[in-house]
């Protein structure tokens, strides 16, 4: 069943929950309405099950061509916000929105026309693509699967893609264990693009690669984001890389957006303490900066019992007794969108 | 200078491989002090982890070291009977290792693998083991560190496990610890505790340090000495403040400059090619294939080491305010 949800998709997203910076609906590529997942998870033979809140309520639009950043810590939904925007997962809750078409409801048939639009690259880039499978064979894959374009062509666009991404064309006939890493995620990047997808959604693209390398293939990024119009969402943890490339940045916590908005008023103005921290927290390549660091206490709360009220109450230094029973709403503060009962 | 702890002159170690064999350290120097922080930085594969795990004399029979001076703490690590060996590596020398989860055992609980590593190298009985265990843990910022030693190493975050390897390798109060990407798999919050610790450690009780890292923001924050590796080769040595404000080697330059936190653009000036192999190493400077200054001497002549006021720069124009030097005739 293929819902057209023209309206509803504008009231489900009250207007001072729009980050500023966020594109009106009608020009977003995608957009995010209150997703959510949970997984039951097993606790050893005695104990019940549990259920972990892996995403609780994420909303976003994202503009053509532009670059959204999802930054946060380790287990705080990341990834599985990922894989409910390329549409690996269905969506415990919420609406995710490609032309009007809530996809999160989606049937089948309608499922596979949309995934060619969404498409994804993974961090590591010696487990994603498969060892016995030529360069060109995997690039080409996609196309076979998704098109019915003819052998030839195919060769012809993944030899396209090949030479937009800085492989040559002799590589269409080499195994994965034969490049480096870098060139490894050249390869995942150019079969994720074959399909000329409208959105590329990027798990960690970078963190496995040194700094060089690292540069090599943000660069490509850039460029294959001004060349083809590709809008990014790039989940990150490293804040330099997510300056240098994000428009807008959205910090989660525990599953939650904790802050949202432009990247400047990120970086400039950080107004939710757990952004700050992680700010703070942040090493700065540059001796001669001497800062007073916000060392946080503790680590992420477990995430089968997260605490009342604010999720990150037991960590902050800002926190009231208001923290410890009632759950901030992300909302207007400044130039961004904060949940935080401290934030100005 | 006080006396060194580590000293280590032209350390070379090769592996013998199908094709050959293979040189992944060439020619390195490092000398470390009581309370010292030095770094290790530089390309994947040039050799970091190799020539801090031959100190250890944890490399496989495949690897031949050599070195003119091999010291720790004044003993002739070369010289040594392997027992003796054994008997100052694992106390007075500790290792953290660059994956945490293929380091633990995941067979032993960690207050076991704690008490183990105790057993070996400190008369203590049971009892005091597992009282110091906890102490450990309690260091290194576990809460309950009593229910913790109980767990085995897959019950722990990343974070947590890390913190474990540390309080193990403080286990036997080391004068020295190798520190092998000790924080790469965790979050920037955890990681600023886990550095929180190193430094007071290393300020309290005068540990010295070798932090290899690839993260150029935890050097600019925690060394005081950098060394840069660049395929096996140690290029340059320099004081962190005069590395980041005055790199000599042109691939320290290049380095420094494709940081996204130091872009002027959107582009950022990466370095173009790869690191060579085995099979397209060079003639000259290895790393003259993706230099911008390298002239026709740079691809036939190996360079010269300079002074310590050129950073010890392994080049045939070190690099002085971004400009190279000895090039008496211009290009
Ligand atoms: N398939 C699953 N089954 C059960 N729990 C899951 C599943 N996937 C994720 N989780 C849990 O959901 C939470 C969020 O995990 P997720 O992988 O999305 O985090 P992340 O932000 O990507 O973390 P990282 O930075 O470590 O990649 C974690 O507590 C995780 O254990
Ligand atoms: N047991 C071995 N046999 C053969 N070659 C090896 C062996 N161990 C390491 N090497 C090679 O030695 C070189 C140096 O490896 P090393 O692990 O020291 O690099 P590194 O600088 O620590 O890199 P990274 O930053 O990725 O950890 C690499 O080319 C590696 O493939
Ligand atoms: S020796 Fe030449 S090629 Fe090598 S780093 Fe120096 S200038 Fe570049
Ligand atoms: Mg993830
Ligand atoms: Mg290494």
């Amino acid at each position: 069943m293929t819902q057209a949800i023209h309206g509803t998709a504008r009231e489900r997203t009250a207007p001072d929950t729009v980050a500023p910076g966020e594109p009106p609906a009608a020009h977003s590529v995608m957009e995010a309405v209150n997703l959510a997942q949970s997984y039951e998870v097993a606790r050893g033979m005695f104990a019940k099950s549990a259920t972990v809140k892996a995403v609780a309520g994420i909303s976003f639009r994202l503009a053509p061509r532009s670059t959204l950043a999802i930054v946060g810590e380790s287990g705080s939904g990341k990834s599985t916000l990922a894989r409910m925007l390329t549409m690996i997962e269905r969506p415990g809750d919420g609406s995710l929105l490609l032309d009007d078409v809530d996809v999160a409801e989606a049937d089948t048939a309608t499922l596979r026309r949309y995934r060619g639009e969404v498409q994804m690259v993974f961090q590591n880039p010696y487990g994603s693509l498969n060892p016995r499978q030529t360069v060109g064979k995997a690039i080409e894959e996609p196309l076979l699967v998704n098109t019915s374009l003819s052998a030839a062509e195919r060769r012809a666009r993944a030899l396209d893609m090949m030479a937009r991404v800085g492989l040559r064309p002799e590589h269409h006939g080499r195994y994965p264990h034969m490049f480096s890493g870098g060139q490894r995620q050249r390869i995942a990047i150019a079969r994720a693009l074959v399909l000329r997808p409208k959105i590329l959604v990027l798990d960690e693209p970078v963190s496995a690669l040194d700094v060089s390398v690292r540069a090599q293939v943000l660069n490509l990024l850039v460029e294959l984001q001004e060349s083809l119009g590709v809008a990014y969402v790039f989940v990150s943890h490293d804040l330099g890389v997510v300056r240098h490339m994000a428009d807008e940045v959205l910090v989660m916590y525990l599953g939650r957006g904790v802050e949202h908005g432009p990247r400047d008023a990120i970086f400039d103005a950080p107004k939710h303490p757990y952004t700050r921290a992680l700010l703070s927290a942040t090493p700065v390549a540059d001796p001669e900066s001497r800062r007073e660091r916000i060392v946080l206490e503790g680590e992420l709360p477990s995430p089968f019992n997260p605490p009342a009220g604010c999720p990150f109450n037991p960590r902050c230094p800002l926190v009231m007794d208001r923290c410890r029973v009632e759950m901030p709403p992300l909302e207007r503060k400044g130039g961004q969108l904060v949940a935080c009962w401290a934030a100005q | 200078m006080k006396e060194p702890l580590l000293s280590i002159r032209n350390l070379t170690v090769s592996f013998d491989t199908a094709r050959g064999p293979f040189k992944a350290v060439d020619g390195v120097d490092l000398d470390v002090a009581p309370g010292e922080l030095v770094a290790i930085v530089g390309e994947s594969g040039s050799g970091k982890s190799v020539a801090m795990l031959a100190v250890m004399g944890l490399l496989p029979w495949t690897a031949t070291i050599t070195a003119d001076r091999l010291s720790f703490d004044g003993h002739d690590l070369l010289a040594l009977a392997p027992r003796e060996r054994r008997r100052i590596i694992g106390r007075d020398l500790a290792m953290i290792f660059q994956e945490p989860m293929s380091s633990l055992n995941p067979c032993f609980t960690v207050g076991f693998q704690i008490r183990e590593a105790m057993k070996a190298h400190l008369d203590l009985s049971r009892a005091e083991r597992q009282a110091r265990a906890v102490e450990l843990l309690e260091l290194v910022g576990i809460p309950e560190p009593e229910r913790r030693l109980r767990a085995f190493p897959h019950q722990l975050s990343g974070g947590m496990s890390q913190r474990v390897m540390i309080a193990m390798a403080l286990a036997c109060n080391p004068k020295l610890i190798i520190a092998d990407e000790p924080t790469t798999a965790l979050d920037v919050t955890i990681q600023a505790q886990i550095l929180d610790l190193l430094l007071r450690l290393q300020k309290e009780s005068g540990v010295g340090l070798v932090l290899i890292t690839h993260d150029m923001g935890v050097v600019a924050e925690t060394a005081q000495r950098v060394c840069v590796h660049y395929a096996g080769q140690q290029v340059e040595m320099q004081p962190t403040r005069g590395l980041f404000a005055d790199p000599h080697h042109p691939y320290t330059a290049a380095l420094l400059a494709a940081l996204p936190e130091r872009a002027k653009g959107r582009i950022l000036p990466s370095i173009p090619g790869v690191v060579p192999g085995l099979a397209d190493r060079p003639q000259g400077c290895l790393f003259s294939p993706r230099c911008r200054f390298a002239t026709e001497t740079c691809r036939r002549v190996p360079p010269p080491r300079m002074g310590s006021e050129l950073g010890l720069a392994l080049c045939h124009y070190p690099l002085v305010e971004g400009v190279p030097q000895n090039r008496e005739i211009a290009a």
